[in-house]
């Protein structure tokens, strides 16, 4: 291990989901715990679904030529790393932006829904006869759709709109793409092997296709909406939310050296797979990776911006884990942004970290909803947020954030 | 005396101690070596689907040995695990129960197939429903278990994890073209930061379903000799018109010089340097200057500290695409200069394709395997030089040449470019 590693601070935030867009939007709806649920249950039902806030896109995507290259998922994440970009200075400095490392956790996508049902049509009416190349050709009949499906062509799409250029690496692995994107990230900043990376995913959940793939699995939550701590009566499941997350992380000296205010340092994070064989797996790789980040932390109450899914196994022993928290004496503040906005899978660590980043910027946590049995109130000032990112099929992680001298906000 | 675990720039130095490899030629290294010095062609026509009606009806499939699995995302996971399972023996890690270090997969993106879709659409959870919906329905019945098993993003890595027991999260990476080569780089990286003595990189890629086919042929990135598969992937020539996809895995034991040397493996090569730089002119094509593809070889051998002139040989990219073979010639010319002239270039792919995620992978193993057999590998199908493209690129027949030092070029669809520096051991 280097003997001395680099302090990595979040310079930059670009976060848009069902909230709206930006750190005011953010920061405004989770202040107000009342607000909600901005689902739709009746678009994909019996699926709620959160949404993506209208948004015009051509405010970080200029160019018709670009948007047009890109399916929403794609749009939405370019969207996201511009507005970070833009936060942390960077935007429109092309020296800066010739250092900048791109990595990216991506899932893919997007297919023609009404294409691939008159397909299916096809298909079928051929009985027991193999469907050939004819029946298929409509479906990809778009070239371009296909650049539009590719995972790295996010990664690609931000390369080109905002000219981020000195590597990109696209993570893959549903959660898991988010765990090892930031993982990534912090690790090559804090062993003096880049100073600037934009980290972050996008998820667009309005589309069947999507759901079609966590619901082979029986992942998703069939019913009216309910925040994820409540799901466990009726089997659990997730509900899908659009968003986009992006994150400017810097090496601390040249954060200092350019003058720019920082909303939080990201002190640790770990990650870890679970066999997931017996219950109480997950709840021990949780407890084992926060003993790792926790060694030389005092123990005092502490924020947890929890990513559970409501997906039931895993979101039982996250609680459970974070039950045990307690007894270590980090008396959790637990606040499940995905009640709020959605499970967005590839983009849910980055979205917590944004979170996290925006509370300890400003130096005030998010308000709890009066009489909440799980959420409750932070009685001591905010000092540390611990960010929990649990897989609902594979992969756990947790993030240790802490802040900035002078903060970013007010 | 005490041999220097460090390189130049004070890091860990990167061996290989162990290799696997699966290509459209055999499975494992012998079987695919045995035919590549012999230049052949594992290019045949596709027998797996339906192909009337295509432009390109070809291409470099990978036969299972025993049962053909039915999708994609399960011949790529089987021919990881087998491509492991060799690197394993070799690296004498055969025997343990957990792979002691973390897991770098480069893998294709996952995706339902129509055969998928046509279970989903006959089951009759979906009755009086239609499309998306209908499918939807039919999953709820909980039928599909396996098929989400199969087919997330997560599945192929899941399952090498499975089967190999690594420490940590199982990495799953995609830089398109060059993901093989950004897979080496995330675990060359990892031993250099000291997280690890130990790392496993793979690449593996199965694509050869139906729609893929279509979607690179709209695209017009495919060779379309249909006449003559086994001559339709021809880099350097003046006739070539796009590449060929193609199946397979190769996997590499990484392991730091110290800890090799400590529990007495053989080194087969170390992993100089990794370079990479990310271009930001066009969804499919380079920058006309080639300024990203250069910047990523000559990071590639700034990282390795080595002189240009010490390249003896260049394992090309080499796609056999119209564009690629110009701007990789043009960028090679810009990084090496006057020593290019002097340094053969050859692409595997002239004989197993474009291999795709797994390529930048099985293009660093076949560079150990000329480093360790002093024979360089040909570029076959070399009938009609490009007179724009003034390379030795090692035409249609091997050669006995020992070298010591490779450069390795992997460059993708969305501008990801990854260049590695190899190198024998000392």
């Amino acid at each position: 291990m280097p003997s001395k590693s680099t302090d990595v601070w979040v310079t930059g935030i670009g976060l848009m989901s069902a909230a709206g867009e930006g750190t005011a939007a953010h920061l405004a709806f989770f202040d107000d715990p009342g607000r909600g649920p901005l689902v739709d249950e009746a678009g994909f039902a019996p699926y709620p679904v959160h949404r993506m806030a209208e948004i015009d896109m051509t405010r970080q995507i200029p160019k018709k030529s670009d948007l047009k290259q890109m399916e929403t998922w794609q749009r939405i994440g370019v969207y996201a790393a511009g507005l970070a970009l833009a936060d942390a200075g960077i935007a429109q400095n092309p020296e800066l932006l010739s250092r900048t490392h791109l990595v990216v956790a991506a899932g893919s996508g997007e297919r023609d829904a009404a294409v691939d049902a008159k397909v299916l049509d096809t298909i079928a009416a051929l009985g027991d006869t193999q469907f050939s190349a004819k029946e298929i050709l409509p479906t990809a009949l778009r070239p371009t759709l296909f650049l539009a499906q590719l995972s790295n062509l996010l990664a690609g799409n931000i390369s080109i709109v905002h000219n981020v250029t000195a590597s990109s690496r696209t993570f893959m692995g549903e959660e898991m793409a988010g765990l090892s994107a930031v993982e990534n990230a912090v690790r090559r900043i804090s062993a003096g092997q880049t100073e600037l990376v934009l980290v972050g995913g996008a998820l667009n959940a309005e589309r069947k296709d999507l759901l079609l793939g966590y619901e082979l699995g029986r992942n998703l939550w069939p019913h009216p909406y309910a925040p994820v701590w409540n799901r466990n009566d009726q089997g659990g499941g997730f509900i899908p939310g659009s968003a986009g997350a992006f994150l400017v992380l810097e090496a601390r000296p040249h954060a200092e050296a350019r003058g720019v205010r920082a909303y939080a340092r990201i002190d640790a994070v770990v990650t870890d797979r679970a066999e997931r064989n017996e219950s109480g797996d997950i709840r021990a790789s949780l407890s084992q990776l926060f003993t790792r980040i926790a060694g030389n932390v005092a123990p005092t109450p502490i924020g947890v911006l929890s990513g559970a899914s409501g997906v039931q196994g895993p979101t039982e022993e996250e609680q459970a884990f974070l039950g045990d928290l307690g007894a270590r004496d980090f008396t959790p503040a637990v606040r499940a942004f995905g009640s709020r906005l959605g499970h967005t899978v590839e983009a849910q660590f980055p979205v917590g970290l944004a979170l996290a980043a925006l509370a300890l910027g400003r130096g005030r946590y998010f308000a709890s909803a009066d009489n909440d049995a799980v959420e409750q109130p932070l009685k001591t000032p905010l000092q540390r947020v611990l960010v929990t990112g649990v897989g609902h099929w594979r992969g756990e992680g947790l993030a240790l954030l802490g802040p900035v001298d002078g903060g970013r906000i007010g | 005396m005490t041999q220097n675990f460090k390189d130049s720039k004070g890091r860990p130095i990167v061996a290989v101690t162990g290799m696997g490899l699966v290509t459209s030629l055999g499975w494992g290294k012998s079987a695919s070596w045995d035919e590549l010095v012999q230049g052949r062609s594992g290019i045949r026509m596709i027998s797996r689907f339906p192909t009337e009606g295509l432009r390109t009806m070809f291409g470099g499939a990978v036969a299972h040995p025993g049962q053909q699995p039915d999708s994609c995302p399960e011949l790529t996971f089987e021919m990881a695990r087998f491509a492991a399972g060799e690197a394993l023996g070799e690296a004498g890690l055969a025997e343990a129960k957990d792979f002691p270090g973390p897991l770098f997969v480069a893998t294709p993106p996952a995706e339902l197939e129509w055969p998928q879709r046509k279970l989903l659409n006959e089951h009759p959870g979906g009755e009086g429903l239609q499309g998306y919906d209908r499918l939807l329905a039919a999953a709820r019945s909980g039928a599909f278990k396996s098929m989400f098993e199969t087919f997330q993003f997560a599945s192929v890595a899941e399952h090498l994890a499975r089967a190999l027991r690594p420490r940590g999260l199982p990495v799953s990476v995609s830089t398109a073209c060059a993901s093989g080569a950004t897979a080496i780089q995330l675990g060359v990286e990892a031993i250099r930061r000291g997280e690890t003595t130990t790392a496993l990189a793979i690449g593996t890629d199965s694509s050869l379903q139906l729609e893929a086919l279509i979607r690179f042929s709209l695209l017009s990135a495919l060779s379309t000799r249909n006449d003559r598969p086994e001559a339709a992937s021809r880099p350097f020539t003046k006739s070539r018109d796009g590449f060929v996809m193609a199946e397979g895995a190769a996997a590499l034991v990484l392991e730091s010089l110290e800890s090799a040397k400590a529990r007495g493996a053989t080194c087969l090569g170390y992993v100089r340097g990794c370079g990479e730089m990310a271009d930001d002119y066009h969804r499919t094509r380079s920058k006309p200057d080639g300024s990203a593809i250069i910047g990523a070889i000559r990071n590639a051998i700034l990282d390795a500290g080595v002189a240009p002139e010490e390249i003896d040989y260049v394992n090309a990219h080499g796609t056999s695409t119209p564009e690629n073979d110009k701007m990789e010639y043009l960028s090679l010319k810009a990084t090496l200069g006057d020593h290019l002239a002097s340094t053969p270039v050859s692409s595997n792919k002239s004989m197993i394709g474009h291999t795709l995620s797994a390529a930048g992978a099985i293009e660093a193993v076949l560079s150990f395997l000329m480093i360790a057999n002093g024979v360089l590998l040909p570029t076959i199908n070399y009938a009609d030089p490009d007179p724009d493209i003034p390379l030795d690129v090692v035409p249609n027949t091997a050669r006995r040449q020992n070298i010591r030092t490779v450069l390795s070029n992997s460059f993708g669809f969305g501008g990801q470019n990854a260049a590695l520096v190899l190198s024998a051991a000392d």
